[in-house]
């Protein structure tokens, strides 16, 4: 098994150090956009809104906005890499050593988790100031935690791959990944929506990431988690063969 | 044209380093390879020539699995390139010719995190080698940015033999950089040769080629032309020049047919010069003789060997071995 091989672990420092020696932009930025997010939202609509029943505005949107940063920023780590490296000329570094598709992917999700769960655990830290958070069932709080970083790791590899210029990658990040995280019930819950708009929601894979990671904050969420863990598991599964298929054919890398 | 095939491999045959079988890449109407075949010994240090667009970049990248042949195979110590990659790539060392680097990283990380994509862990000792052997150590700790292009070309060397490669691929290394890294680097490199090390050289300063090469393939069009020894190919194409500078008389009719075509009798103050086309030393001798028995007067003269560039001119002007 070639999971922990030394050009495995290698490539997976890599990535790490790559976002760790830029912390500025890729930690606190990210961390401080939440915090003004919770800010102007849970002003203006703390007392005026109660998703789940006992919980207050504020409480109710920290794990939102957790999520969106875990998701945001693990999508930005594999793809932003991925794209520089090739505008640059860099990946040549990663295509010329012995490493298999399987020890690529592998570390490029494996760093996005990382910086995900970093930035995450950061937004955390500083908005769980505002309101009185609870952990009714902190095991899904980690796997959904895990699973959606691992998924947006996992499209940053796909959307990396694909593009071949930054605005390629920013149309992806920008009219996908932006519009589905924030109409996944970010900022409110899904049963407040009309029946069309909780149909569209209900086709969104971004939504059960954030509807199960909140229910391990209050036992309470739109959807029953195993079904969203059988949702995301899925999603997962999927965006992975696509990403190893990708490498494994070297498509827009080998040519 | 006419390709000449391989030299007879020698009795005490060493193992072929890279094999290419036929390789053929098309890009759309483009044929950037068009069935190439040709084998590197181990050991050899071997010149790949040819003008721009001759295909060399697009057969180098295919030997390091850059780029995937349509048709035909490549194997690096009997590995092949795609179908075996992992063992193909593991004995193969790549100087690629774009002056390409990770701008995060200093010098030591980017060796050290070469050498760990190449499953080498705790290889300090050799970094600090190469680092000494291409004077990069005082930039050790110094970031990739702030390197100068020279600088930067001799971070790619060494990334190319952090593990030690027993195959090297230099991929016009010496392009734009000055002469003390030419120096440095041919040095090192040679050494690396002499040690066991197989070198696989594209360059476009034909004087290097014809310095450190032992045989060398000339490509035009993505074809091979010509692919024979040094030596060989030197005495094979062109010959040497005998140039006399003669200030009595005049050229016998009879060594009219040794001219140069392109060369014209030009007149130097009272006397004539001529350029003669010599295929052995011993014709030196009697051309000489044939001269004093007409009564020309030889004032000067000179033997011109042909070198790499009048070869290299000649085969992309039409010509072939």
């Amino acid at each position: 098994m070639t999971f922990f091989s030394v050009g495995f672990q290698t490539l997976f420092y890599k990535e790490t150090l790559r976002f760790w020696k830029v912390a500025t932009q890729t930690v606190a930025a990210p961390i401080l956009t939440a915090m003004l997010y919770l800010l102007i939202f849970g002003h203006v609509l703390e007392g005026h809104v109660e998703a789940y029943p006992g919980v207050s505005y504020t409480a109710f949107l920290i794990p939102g906005l957790v999520m969106m940063s875990v998701l945001q920023n693990a999508f930005a780590n594999s793809s932003s890499s991925l794209i520089q490296s090739k505008i640059t000329g860099n990946l040549v570094f990663i295509l010329l050593p012995p490493l298999s598709h399987w020890e690529i992917i592998s570390a490029y999700v494996l760093a996005s988790v990382v910086r995900g769960l970093v930035v995450g655990a950061g937004v955390f830290l500083f908005t769980a100031w505002f309101a009185h958070m609870s952990f009714t069932a902190p095991l899904w709080i980690i796997v959904f935690a895990l699973l959606g970083s691992a998924i947006l790791g996992t499209m940053g590899v796909i959307a990396g791959i694909w593009a071949q210029k930054f605005d390629q990658l920013a149309a992806f990040q920008n009219f996908l990944i932006m519009p589905a995280t924030f109409l996944a019930g970010v900022f409110y819950s899904i049963k407040s929506l009309p029946p069309f708009w909780l149909a569209v929601s209900h086709a969104n894979p971004f939504f059960y990431m954030i509807d199960g990671f909140r229910y391990g904050f209050f036992g309470q969420s739109d959807v029953s988690p195993w079904i969203s863990l059988a949702i995301v598991s899925a999603f997962f599964v999927v965006l992975a063969i696509i990403a190893v298929n990708l490498l494994k054919r070297g498509y827009n890398l080998r040519h | 044209m006419a390709v000449r095939p391989a030299p007879p491999a020698p009795q005490n045959r060493r193992m072929t380093a890279i094999q290419i079988t036929n390789v053929q890449k098309s890009y759309k109407a483009l044929k950037a390879l068009g069935g190439v075949s040709l084998n590197i010994e181990e050991g050899e240090f071997f010149g790949l020539l040819g003008p721009n667009g001759a295909g060399k970049t697009t057969l180098i990248s295919t030997i390091a699995g850059l780029i995937r042949p349509d048709v035909g195979s490549i194997k690096i110590h009997g590995h092949d390139v795609v179908t075996d990659f992992r063992n193909a790539r593991k004995n193969l060392g790549v100087v690629p010719q774009e002056l390409v680097f990770d701008p995060f990283f200093t010098v030591r990380e980017t060796l050290r995190l070469q050498s760990g994509y190449f499953g080498l862990k705790n290889n300090d000792k050799w970094i600090d080698e190469v680092m000494h052997n291409l004077d990069l150590t005082n930039k050790a700790d110094v970031n990739m940015r702030a390197l100068s292009g020279g600088m930067k070309r001799r971070v790619l060397v060494a990334q190319a033999l952090v593990h030690k490669p027993p195959v090297i691929v230099l991929d016009e290394p010496t392009a734009g950089v000055d002469v003390e890294l030419r120096q440095t680097l041919w040095k090192f490199i040679a050494r690396l040769n002499r040690e066991g090390h197989t070198v696989v050289l594209t360059t476009h300063y034909l004087e290097e080629a014809q310095a450190m090469c032992q045989r060398v393939a000339m490509l035009k069009l993505g074809q091979v032309v010509a692919l024979d020894s040094m030596a060989q190919l030197i005495r094979r194409i062109s010959g040497s020049q005998l140039i006399v500078h003669l200030s009595h008389g005049d050229l016998p009719d009879d060594l009219r047919h040794l001219v140069v075509p392109e060369d014209h009798a030009s007149t130097n103050g009272s006397g004539k010069k001529y350029h003669l086309r010599v295929t052995e030393y011993g014709e030196v001798e009697q051309i000489l003789a044939r001269l004093r028995a007409s009564g020309a007067v030889i004032d000067e003269m000179q033997l011109q060997q042909a070198d790499l560039e009048d070869i290299f001119l000649q085969i992309m002007d039409g010509g072939s071995l």
